[in-house]
């Protein structure tokens, strides 16, 4: 049976405030990872930044802003091993960049074109996963189906506050903790389901709590802090390879920014909380940690900064320059064996088009 | 070849598979220490152990979404939903990802899973164990559905279903689970996804059926000897459908009346009646004709024999469509 560990209901936290709270450090991790775990964060926001620009500029589609929740997914994605993979919801459409994932690719995703659809494979990374947290069970079940053959493979779920209230979550949490599967489940929790707040979400004190229904435990943690993040995320891997099963992590931050880019936030969100948040976010805090800490130089940074934007100028020209899809793509890829009514539709088509 | 029960086919299916291919696993409510609240999983948990015959909680979605990520895994999950009309979560997981994530990744992996269930009416059940969902798993892109008659193709189409490299559902009909006995080819047996059977030659008017339908089209053609010549279609298939068959028959008889025990609005026959309206009309004599469960939620079991399709409905139906 599943040992429920003791909830952690206080938030770990490993970047101090520069003021009264003290920095501490994580163990086993040296000045080049504390320089790639700020690489990672650089790229994404640099990511998330550009593409709020693009859209503006008509150049993708709508777009779910992730703005202030890099923290959580560069700190998780370090304490995974290549072979572990990543189910992402579309919060972390991006993700797969931390896996040389080309930045084209996502952006041809927003763009709707279907060359931003990439083989899972080459990346251990699914699908961007839109509807809420049905992508669990799957995450359950690549970790519970790896484990039969007898691999080390874990796999982690990524979803929102919000999806916690879904059946999905919930069937895929208790599988995990029955068939004890290595999976993280994690949560980011903003604080916000697009209008939605957590008090109309739960009635549980924290998230965390949810947990131990599944025999699993649950940690929470400082959702801005990349160091915290990465060290509840290595505990949770190391349990799960040790073949002890799922662990839940809750990682709190406060949603800063609207939930995408068709959403207008004034109407219901605490604008001076945002303010305090946008003062904290997480990139500027892991910053100032790594400077205080005598590892990060300006001069160091603007050459990470510039690399990040040269990935995304370079992705935006290769997204932009793709082919027109073929609509007899229609018809592809839905079925590796496909009826010969296709033939029919797609001959139905052609005329259309091409009279 | 041997006689057996349409369920003892469906076992002897899973043995075979089981046996052929190690990545084949079963999973689903009670398949493995009861073996099925049918027997159709019967002897496989002690055969293969609980790796391959997995008892799971009771969550459909979570079963079918557990499998989604087994697929990824490298494995073909067969799952048994208990009940037609317990199946209905599990929708969500088929409709949102199993039908779509072999498109999503621009083809690249495949999602091998089978789902199968016991379907229909006519066993003197409680509510929801009786509903024929079939239009709904039809209707969503990326998945086959096949419906056996007999126990010789519950055997071969459900192998099929498992060797497919896209997500495919059987319905079985569980009317005729252990009161169905027919000759099942021994070891490897396999029907072909997509081919519609001939039940029976005739010249006058064709019964096209699936499923649990297939016997009752062939009670009421017996009932119509002498007075007209009845050829019967089991689709077997209805996606991918047998075009082909059906196109046929209706060419050779000129007359073609469906039976569908599912509710009648926008269910199967629907589809069949419409392929024949855009590309029979020249052979048509007649309209086409639908004998079918009517718009209401499946009955209270003293009254379903009046939901059911009958011979005498059936009977009637194809007596209009001889007199028009």
């Amino acid at each position: 049976m599943a040992q429920v560990l003791p909830d952690e209901r206080e938030l770990r936290r490993v970047i101090g405030d520069g003021d009264a709270l003290p920095d501490g450090e994580v163990e086993g991790l040296d000045g080049r990872d504390l320089i790639e775990l700020y690489r990672g964060m650089v790229l994404l926001r640099t990511y998330d930044e550009r593409s709020l620009v693009y859209h503006r500029q008509g150049r993708i589609g709508t777009y779910a802003i992730f703005w202030n929740h890099e923290a959580m997914q560069v700190g998780a994605v370090y304490a995974l091993e290549r072979d572990d993979w990543i189910f992402p919801s579309y919060r972390e459409s991006a993700i797969g960049l931390l896996r040389g994932m080309p930045a084209s690719t996502v952006l041809s995703w927003w763009r709707g074109h279907p060359a931003g659809w990439w083989n899972p494979v080459d990346y251990n990374v699914a699908s961007i996963c839109v509807p809420i947290a049905t992508h669990v069970p799957h995450a359950t079940g690549l970790a519970w189906g790896r484990k039969l053959r007898g691999d080390r493979t874990c796999s982690i779920a990524f979803f929102g506050d919000g999806a916690t209230s879904e059946g999905s979550f919930h069937e895929g949490a208790n599988f995990a903790g029955v068939m004890r599967a290595p999976v993280i489940l994690f949560c980011n929790n903003n604080g916000w389901a697009i209008s939605t707040p957590l008090s109309a979400q739960t009635a549980a004190e924290t998230l965390a709590d949810k947990a131990s229904g599944y025999g699993m435990p649950g940690v929470r943690v400082d959702g801005g802090d990349v160091l915290a993040v990465y060290e509840a995320t290595r505990d949770a891997v190391e349990r799960a390879r040790a073949g002890e099963g799922p662990t839940f992590i809750e990682a709190v931050t406060y949603r800063a920014a609207p939930h995408a880019t068709a959403d207008d936030p004034s109407a219901y969100i605490d604008p001076e909380r945002v303010e305090e948040e946008k003062r904290n976010e997480c990139v500027g805090r892991y910053e100032r940690y790594l400077v205080r800490a005598g590892v990060l130089t300006e001069q160091l940074a603007e050459e990470i900064r510039g690399e990040a934007l040269e990935t995304m100028r370079q992705g935006i020209a290769e997204a932009e320059a793709e082919p027109a899809a073929d609509p007899g793509l229609l018809f592809r890829n839905t079925y590796a064996n496909s009826p010969s009514s296709f033939d029919e539709e797609l001959a139905e088509l052609r005329e259309i088009l091409e009279p | 070849m041997s006689e057996k029960l349409l369920i003892e086919a469906v076992n002897d299916c899973f043995h075979v598979e089981l046996e052929r291919d190690d990545s084949v696993m079963v999973m689903g409510e009670d398949v493995g220490r009861a073996g099925g609240v049918f027997r159709a999983t019967a002897g496989l948990l002690d055969r293969f152990g609980p790796d391959r015959c997995v008892d799971t909680p009771l969550a459909e979605a979570g079963i079918l979404g557990t499998a989604v990520g087994l697929c990824m895994a490298g494995w073909r999950p067969v799952c048994e939903m208990q009940y037609d009309a317990f199946s209905y979560p599990c929708l969500d997981q088929l409709i949102t990802h199993v039908g779509r994530y072999r498109w999503r990744t621009g083809g690249a992996m495949e999602f091998p899973v089978t789902i199968r269930m016991p379907y229909g009416g006519g066993v003197r059940a409680p509510e929801l164990h009786d509903d024929s969902p079939e239009s709904y798993y039809v209707h969503t892109p990326g998945v086959k559905v096949a419906i056996p008659s007999t126990p010789a193709d519950a055997k071969g189409l459900l192998a099929a279903a498992i060797r497919e490299p896209d997500p495919v559902v059987i319905f079985e009909p569980k009317l005729h689970y252990r009161t169905m006995r027919g000759e099942v080819p021994e070891g490897e047996h396999v029907v072909p996804l997509g081919k519609a059977r001939v039940v029976r030659e005739g010249s006058d008017v064709t019964l096209v059926a699936y499923g649990a339908m297939v016997p009752l089209a062939e009670q009421a053609a017996d009932a119509l000897e002498g007075e007209t010549s009845v050829e019967i279609l089991d689709i077997r298939t209805l996606k991918p459908l047998d075009e082909d068959a059906l196109l046929a028959t209706a060419a050779k008889t000129g007359r073609v009346v469906i039976i569908q025990e599912a509710p009648r609005t926008a269910g199967f026959g629907a589809e069949l009646a419409a392929i024949l309206a855009e590309k029979a009309m020249l052979d048509l004599r007649g309209p086409v004709l639908r004998v079918t469960g009517f718009d209401v939620p499946y009955p209270y079991w003293q009254i379903e024999d009046a939901y059911m399709p009958s011979v005498e409905r059936v009977v009637a139906a194809v007596r209009k469509l001889l007199e028009f």
